[in-house]
């Protein structure tokens, strides 16, 4: 049996409450696939049954569970090209000759799921730009999943994940078999930190200030106020001149006039107007 | 463009067969194994693309690519290896042979179209935009 249509109305109304994420109806598909393995844990195996547990035992760490299970995105190596293609030939290089004398840059991947978004930073600035090896530079990924920080730290997938959107000459490069999966050498794991942080809990805590702030495909799952604390939150955290990059189909417009665009290899960053 | 699939599962070949239509590759072509393939491609004309199991009857894929490697005249053809054959070493050999790219089976279609993005056949990694092609 499935998820019924008021299971699915309680899952949105408790994801809404511990994470301010909107669930769309169109992801009620997820309910089943992302909750059976929670529910076997406890064993139960049919997951409308389960949801009718959670519903009914007020357990908070069960709570907690299924909302992670429901918000995990998935993620790909390089996703969507275009926006690496930008850091790679706009961002990096206006960053690195505007910091040239301070050799710091500072990254930030603030919804960093399994890792591969950060990763893949980390294994472009090895990739294109080797005179950074003597930079102090900071890469920091977040996630509201304590299992998918666990995950991401950890630097190994399977090759399941590998498939997604890796070139074969980095894999080669940058990892190494670990039974039947890979795992990152530790040249680029040492290079990233994630730790587990909630987005729509604002004020943020203390955190650093970023040249470039990654936060794609998370606004989509907020409401409108929500957006604007965590644009509101992110600009605090700009470095001056740093860029900020959302999902393809965010914006900032009708949320903060704060912020006006820059265009290249067809991505669009957003960065802090000049006042 | 023009694809030869190389693999000795019927099964499979139907199934890539089946996602490079659903993105507008219809010029497919089908081998069962490595020699068939050499045959194939030196018979013309050239696929621009060849997608190559490895573990094979007759010529398996590496040998495949060590031996299509050899003729100069076929070194525009893309060769991604998809195969099973998963070990860190085996992709390392398989590159060094001369393969462009490797998807490890089992694969879903969107990996098969990600490769095919990262190898320039496909427009950008886009969700709304995965479905352009180029010809």
């Amino acid at each position: 049996m499935t998820v019924a249509n008021d299971q699915f109305t309680f899952l949105q109304e408790l994801v809404y409450k511990r994470s301010a994420m909107v669930l769309s109806d169109s992801k009620a598909y997820l309910a089943e696939s992302r909750l059976m393995p929670l529910a076997r844990a406890i064993g139960i195996s049919d997951t409308g049954e389960f949801v009718a547990h959670v519903r009914r035992s007020h357990d908070v760490k069960l709570e907690e569970q299924v909302v992670e299970a429901m918000t995990i995105n998935e993620t790909l190596w390089f996703r969507d090209k275009r926006p690496f293609d930008a850091l790679r030939s706009h961002v990096l290089p206006d960053l690195i000759s505007r910091k040239a004398s301070a050799r710091q840059l500072s990254i930030w991947s603030a919804a960093s799921s399994s890792g591969q978004e950060l990763y893949s930073v980390a294994i472009l600035l090895e990739e294109s730009f080797p005179q950074m090896r003597d930079w102090r530079v900071s890469l920091l990924g977040t996630d509201l999943s304590r299992e998918m920080v666990d995950k991401a730290t950890s630097g190994v997938y399977s090759s399941m994940e590998m498939n997604r959107g890796l070139p074969a000459a980095m894999l080669i490069r940058y990892f190494s078999q670990s039974g039947s999966s890979y795992r990152l050498t530790d040249t680029i794991r040492s290079k990233v930190r994630f730790q587990q942080m909630n987005l729509a809990s604002t004020p943020w805590p203390s955190l650093p200030v970023f040249d470039v702030i990654l936060l794609r495909n998370v606004l989509i799952y907020f409401d409108v106020g929500t957006k604007q604390r965590i644009l509101q939150e992110a600009r605090r955290r700009l470095s001056p001149g740093g860029y900020l990059l959302l999902g393809t189909a965010e914006t900032t417009s009708g949320l903060s006039g704060e912020f006006e665009t820059v265009s290249a290899e067809g991505a669009v960053f957003y960065r802090v107007k000049e006042r | 463009m023009r694809v030869l699939l190389v693999d000795d599962s019927r099964a499979m070949r139907s199934i890539v067969a089946r996602i490079l239509r659903k993105i507008g590759i219809f010029d497919i072509d089908e081998a069962a194994d490595g020699q068939e393939a050499l045959d194939r491609v030196k018979a013309g004309p050239v696929p621009d693309l060849a997608l190559v199991d490895w573990n094979m009857p007759v010529m398996n894929g590496l040998d495949f690519v060590i031996s299509v490697r050899k003729e100069g005249e076929f070194r525009s053809m893309t060769i991604m290896m998809v195969t099973t054959e998963n070990e860190h070493g085996q992709i390392v050999r398989a590159l060094a042979a001369g393969a462009h790219e490797y998807l490890i089976k089992p694969f879903d279609e969107e990996a098969l179209i990600d490769k095919l993005a990262i190898l320039g056949f496909v427009g950008n990694l886009d969700e709304a935009s995965s479905e352009q092609v180029h010809s």
